[in-house]
């Protein structure tokens, strides 16, 4: 690991200022940064300690949603009673992710930034990755690629500068986006709202970018909006193990029902793009529809349109469908909490 | 200097052979002569030091204060000094164990502030003002803390390496209990309101621990026993 210098921040102003030095970084629960930091593939001249700014509240907001700060740690937001009740999918999601140890180490804002579990990016023994080396290539499109994306990717073939096929390895993130959530962000020359399907990135033709944070700017919190899928909404993790484990493929449905009819819903992927992958698509499918089986087979075939495997993962396709289709039947019959 | 064979011919000595004039050289005594010797030789190379000071590979320092097993501690540290590292490398507290040392595989398992975290992934230069629990002040020799008791009372070990962390774990996870704290079972299971202490959720809440030596049915029993409050 490189030296660093450390800075323990008291204010977001003086966090942010500090961050503008160059190779700074924020550092949150350090979970996934230090990780990197070790292997080799972040390399920060300063850590600005973002713990200790009071972002560490989870607070009602004026519009009847909740506001989450961005420093409150996973298993602090999955239990937390107003989540639970209101937020369920949210809850859900957080607790199956990572283990009881990490969650409790995890913050909110740095699982929105949590980076790709690309085997290719994590390890510095392969040149290619134009993620961690722009320009260098990509290892894993002929690479074991078991793990990697179906939807959004860009494949101009291996030795590209823009090919990547990275997935966001989030769980909290793709509950977020079936949620509608809002990122508030404080940088230089103020404050500013994004919606958390424009924070994240596709790959696109800057695969080194997973988000449209700017390097100075920091996560405030998350604004959730009124809820609308508390009585009917389901998380499902498909995964080679039952636990502690990244998603193959990952379903975020939260349904909002009149009767046997659906009268809107949010449905979001995780384990097939580079970020969780929303159908707006496929939540117009769904609304003012009869909740059935050929509603949410329609929506699923909806959401894979255009989706594109390779040698290992190809299975991910189907995968996804049956997978949306279970989790918005779980969700429609309102098990959940 | 002793040959490597002396050495490990002392290594091997059975302790009752050990006379007062000649104290026994354990495992332990031998890594830190031989730590010793290595930080004597790193020291006699004055120029390599000062060269490196004046690099970007120079060590950056911090203070460090922080209560461990309830007694403080003031420490000059390298920034980059994980908690795991600070724990066995600085203040031989060698319970935790380093495994994977990437949050993986949870032997490295501690309290901080009396939650259950991975020391490996946790930077020690930012935790001034913390409290930090390990294996050692968990318990002690007669008078074990009930996680440990239960461990040996199952039987839930074989090699023991994972143990510290596994007993780490299963003393948070019974406080977790206490507070009515979810699990993806919880809601699996339509226990939210409720969650009950089964052998699902003992699995799903200790999988951040692994054991290679696959000694989980007896580790879910002593969590299990746990649980049922008759030790806890």
């Amino acid at each position: 690991m490189n030296p660093f210098t450390y800075e323990r921040a008291a204010a977001a102003d003086t966090a942010i200022r500090a961050a503008s030095s160059h190779g700074a970084k924020f550092l949150g629960g350090g979970t996934n940064l230090v990780d990197l930091m070790k292997y080799g593939v972040e390399h920060p001249t300063t850590l600005v300690d973002v713990n200790h700014l009071g972002m560490d509240q989870v607070t009602p907001t004026a519009a009847g949603g909740m506001f989450v700060g961005g420093s409150v740690r996973n298993s602090d937001l999955a239990n937390n009673p107003a989540i639970v009740r209101n937020y369920p999918l949210l809850s859900h999601a957080l607790l199956a992710g990572a283990s009881p140890q990490l969650r409790n180490m995890a913050t909110t804002a740095g699982n929105l930034l949590q980076r790709t579990r690309c085997y290719y990016f994590m390890d510095t023994a392969f040149p290619a990755c134009n993620k961690r080396e722009p320009g260098s290539g990509c290892a894993a499109l002929n690479g074991f690629n078991r793990i990697h994306a179906v939807l959004g990717q860009t494949d101009e073939g291996a030795a590209s500068p823009h090919t990547c096929i990275a997935t966001n390895p989030s769980d909290m993130n793709v509950a977020m986006y079936a949620l509608g959530a809002v990122v508030e962000v404080q940088g230089p020359k103020g404050k500013r709202s994004i919606a958390v399907a424009d924070f994240h990135r596709l790959p696109g033709k800057n695969p080194e970018l997973d988000t449209n944070l700017r390097p100075d700017e920091l996560i405030l919190g998350v604004t959730l909006p009124p809820a609308t899928f508390a009585k009917n909404s389901w998380y499902l993790k498909v995964r080679d193990r039952q636990s502690y484990a990244f998603a193959l493929v990952s379903v975020a449905a939260g349904l909002e029902m009149n009767g046997g009819t659906i009268k809107s819903a949010g449905l979001a992927l995780g384990g097939v793009a580079h970020k969780p992958w929303q159908s707006k698509e496929a939540e117009r499918a769904l609304a003012g529809k009869p909740a059935n089986r050929t509603t949410f087979m329609d929506a699923a075939n909806v959401a894979l349109t255009g989706a594109h495997g390779y040698k290992d993962n190809a299975f991910k396709v189907e995968m996804a469908k049956q997978t949306i289709v279970r989790a918005l039947t779980l969700a429609a019959q309102g098990v959940q909490a | 200097m002793a040959s490597c064979t002396d050495l490990e011919e002392e290594l091997v000595r059975d302790e009752s052979v050990a006379t007062p004039h000649e104290p026994e050289m354990s495992r332990r005594n031998f890594l830190t002569a031989t730590t010793a010797l290595t930080a004597a030789l790193a020291v006699g190379l004055p120029h390599a030091a000062d060269a490196q000071s004046t690099t970007a590979s120079a060590p950056r320092m911090a203070d460090l204060l922080l209560t461990i097993n309830g007694k403080q501690q003031a420490l000059p540290i390298d920034t980059r000094t994980t908690l795991l590292d600070l724990l066995r490398e600085n203040l031989e507290l060698t319970g935790s164990k380093k495994g994977c040392d990437h949050g993986q595989c949870g032997a490295c398992t501690v309290l901080l502030n009396g939650r259950r975290v991975n020391s490996c992934l946790t930077l020690a230069v930012t935790l001034s003002g913390a409290e930090v629990t390990t294996i050692e002040g968990l318990g002690q020799p007669g008078n074990l803390h009930p996680a440990q008791q239960a461990f040996v009372d199952h039987d839930g070990f074989q090699c023991g390496y994972c143990t510290p962390g596994q007993i780490n774990s299963a003393a948070a996870l019974i406080d977790e209990f206490k507070r009515g704290e979810l699990s993806q079972v919880s809601f699996e299971t339509g226990k939210t309101d409720h969650p009950q202490a089964t052998e699902r959720e003992i699995k799903e809440r200790m999988s951040g621990n692994i054991c290679r030596c696959g000694a989980y049915p007896n580790i879910v029993a002593a969590v299990r026993a746990l649980t049922m409050g008759g030790v806890a």
